[in-house]
């Protein structure tokens, strides 16, 4: 507890004791208000003195308000004990409250709790622990096993497995060599790491996802601002029933107190408390909650918004599939062998930076060139030629197999040929292509059965994009799109879409920024250490896989059903409480009862939001 | 430019009002506070961050008088 919720209990109960003995004393006369008000003041001196500012900053009709209304009402009636009975039982629940809210806000933040506490520097041969804050770029840190990194860098000496699950929530251990970057907010599992600081720490991975987090609750969503706004008009709504209440009806039969203390009651229900605390601690549950498994969203809103996708379109390389070109079929023409045909393009290709090149080289065993590959020659839009161990290799398209007037049997697969010559002898062909991320297909899958319709764009060629997309069994492909063509197709499908309903748009961040951007939902995935995609995107996956968006909808849905729970078991609650408080049936403490009551359940409603499972 | 405050304050509702008084301090581009993570982001120039933050605690203090904003 704190120390202002310590000295409301103290208040509690030191008001309570008093109010229990002075109802048992027999008080005549002027000493039962008298006495009576010291309790009161004692408890509801606060509620009291804000009332009274709230008056003066013309802000009446708020809760202090009303409690003081009511009290206030009760007292003049002459039922004294009552007035403090509801002031008591007001701040009672106040309290409890503050507690329930501090308890969830804080177990939110400890979810979120990446911030590394301290770093180790060497400093005259010893080690010491300094605050990261204090480390500029350039310094050397050390990790010890166990520990959490700092901050981002590159690793110069020592090698080990991270755990990256703080980040990404996928407890996947990877490898870290020296001359890697190293990212913070991993925690190092076995070795001893040495670490040159790339980032100070205000710049570094851990203090811009820290950032993004807290911000997240700035962005309001909807249902936040309807509260607000409900309260705007509610207050004062049932201010004025409360004022008929009073008038009205004892103008026309008489009993003018009874009628009075039916108004206070309709008072002291109509706080709207419980649908102000809870459905902003929903949507930072919520928002905390996915942060824990790596998705992390930008605002209440984009939540919001997410919850109600009905479109999810999906960029190709990178995003469905690995965006690493590897050999997936070698077809060697009779005569020559798998292995010389793949050593011999991957010698020719050697100096080539192409992706193609890395996929060869890694199929053959990344082979030795030094000395066996010369007159390197790249024909633009068509391959390359080269002279490797005295024998002219041509690796490339069908159209540098023509252009050398080479016989070669056309080869057909998904993906890129690349065919290759030996002296101008066809010696067979080798079938590159991207590769399908393993969790792609429950991802579509998962999309489909939450109702969503999958569509994918790429820029790759019609084959290889239907290839992906049948397997995955996406509802709509677009291929051969120049980057503005995506757009445009993007607009497209954001006229289509069903009317009410969200587009969200996947990709890994990297060109696609004005797709991201121009989607209703802009979702970037992959974005460990990526800035350009943690700015570009409304919502951002930490690692690459692309089962985490179904998971990210499930949590968005869940987030507005209970928002929706609060918002009908608050209002209906209370207006149950105001048709008995006004019939008379429901007096003053079932009153209070209803409100705290009502409050506590939705306040634990919300708390549900932190259950996050996969 | 834009600079975060931690504050304190325990009622979302007073957070809400404090957040509207302090939108119309002069000087005061906007603000922004999270109840939830008991953040206050106010924008503003840069130069007169000094003399408008006490007009803003004193603003806020008058809606709620627990509150508080470390400057």
């Amino acid at each position: 507890m704190t120390r202002q919720q310590k000295k409301t209990l103290f208040r509690i109960i030191s008001a309570a004791a008093l109010t229990i003995i002075f109802l048992f004393l027999p008080l005549h006369g002027l000493w039962e208000p008298v006495l009576f008000l010291i309790p009161y003041l004692i408890i509801g001196y606060d509620v009291l003195g804000k009332a009274f500012l709230g008056v003066l900053n013309r802000e009446i009709f708020d809760e202090n308000f009303l409690m003081s209304a009511a009290t206030i009402g009760a007292m003049a009636l002459g039922s004294y004990g009552e007035g403090v009975e509801v002031m008591l039982f007001y701040q009672i629940g106040e309290l409890f409250q503050s507690y329930a809210v501090g308890k969830s806000r804080r177990s939110i933040t400890a979810l979120m709790d990446i911030r590394p506490d301290y770093a180790n520097i060497e400093r005259n041969g010893s080690l010491v622990q300094v605050d990261p804050e204090t480390v500029s770029a350039g310094d050397v840190i050390l990790v010890q096993p166990g520990e959490k990194v700092p901050l981002d860098g590159i690793v110069i000496q020592g090698s080990s497995t991270l755990n990256t699950s703080p980040l990404t929530g996928e407890s996947l251990p990877r490898e870290i060599a020296p001359g890697e970057e190293i990212i913070s907010g991993c925690v190092n599992i076995t070795g001893l790491l040495k670490i040159r600081v790339t980032k100070p720490f205000e710049e570094s991975t851990v203090s811009k996802i820290l950032d993004l987090v807290e911000n997240s609750s700035l962005k309001k969503a909807k249902a936040e601002h309807f509260i607000t706004k409900f309260a705007h008009y509610y207050t004062p709504a049932v201010c004025g029933a409360a004022l008929i209440l009073a008038v009205v009806p004892p103008l026309l039969v008489g009993e003018w107190s009874t009628w009075i203390q039916r108004a206070l009651t309709f008072l002291v229900i109509s706080c709207p408390c419980a649908l102000v605390i809870s459905i902003p601690l929903t949507f930072f549950g919520g928002i905390g909650g996915a942060s824990r498994v790596g998705i992390l969203i930008k605002g209440g809103n984009y939540l919001e918004a997410l919850s109600h996708t009905k479109t999810a379109v999906f960029d190709k390389t990178g995003t469905l599939t690995k965006g690493l070109f590897s050999v997936s079929q070698v077809f060697p023409a009779p005569g020559f062998s798998r292995e010389t045909l793949l050593e011999k393009a991957a010698l020719a290709e050697s100096y080539s930076s192409h992706p193609i090149s890395h996929g060869l080289k890694e199929a053959a065993g990344s082979p030795e060139n030094t000395g066996r590959v010369s007159q390197v020659k790249e024909i633009p839009g068509s391959g390359v030629t080269a002279f490797v161990d005295g024998c002219l290799v041509a690796a490339g398209n069908a159209a540098l197999m023509r252009a050398l007037s080479v016989d070669y049997s056309e080869i057909h697969g998904f993906g890129t040929v690349v065919y290759v010559a030996f002296d101008g002898v066809f010696a067979g062909g080798i079938l590159i292509s991207d590769q399908i991320k393993e969790t792609s297909q429950n991802a579509i899958k998962a999309l489909k059965a939450q109702g969503v319709k999958t569509v994918m764009l790429t820029g790759d060629i019609d084959a290889a994009a239907r290839a992906v997309g049948e397997r995955l069994g996406m509802d709509r492909i677009f291929s051969q799109l120049l980057p503005a063509d995506k757009v445009a197709c993007l607009e497209q499908l954001l006229k289509e879409k069903p009317k009410g309903s969200t587009l969200a748009f996947v990709g890994d961040g990297i060109n696609d920024a004005p797709v991201l951007s121009r989607a209703d939902i802009g979702i970037a995935m992959g974005a460990m250490g990526s800035d350009a995609a943690i700015e570009a995107a409304d919502i951002v996956l930490m690692d690459d896989d692309p089962e985490k968006i179904p998971l990210a909808m499930k949590i968005s849905r869940k987030c507005l059903r209970i928002v929706r729970e609060n918002i009908v078991l608050a209002l209906g609650v209370k207006s149950v409480c105001l048709i008995l408080g006004a019939l008379g049936i429901a007096g003053m403490q079932a009153a209070i009862f209803a409100d705290v009551g009502v409050m506590i359940l939705a306040v634990l409603n919300a708390a549900r939001m932190l259950r996050i499972s996969h | 430019m834009q600079k975060k405050f931690k504050i304190e304050v325990d009622c979302a509702n007073c957070a809400a009002k404090m957040e509207e008084a302090a939108k119309k301090v002069p000087g005061v581009s906007d603000v922004a506070i999270s109840f939830m993570s008991q953040k206050m982001i106010v924008e503003a120039e840069e130069s007169d961050f000094d003399q408008i933050m006490p007009k803003i605690l004193r603003a806020c203090k008058k809606i709620e008088p627990d509150c508080e904003i470390y400057l």
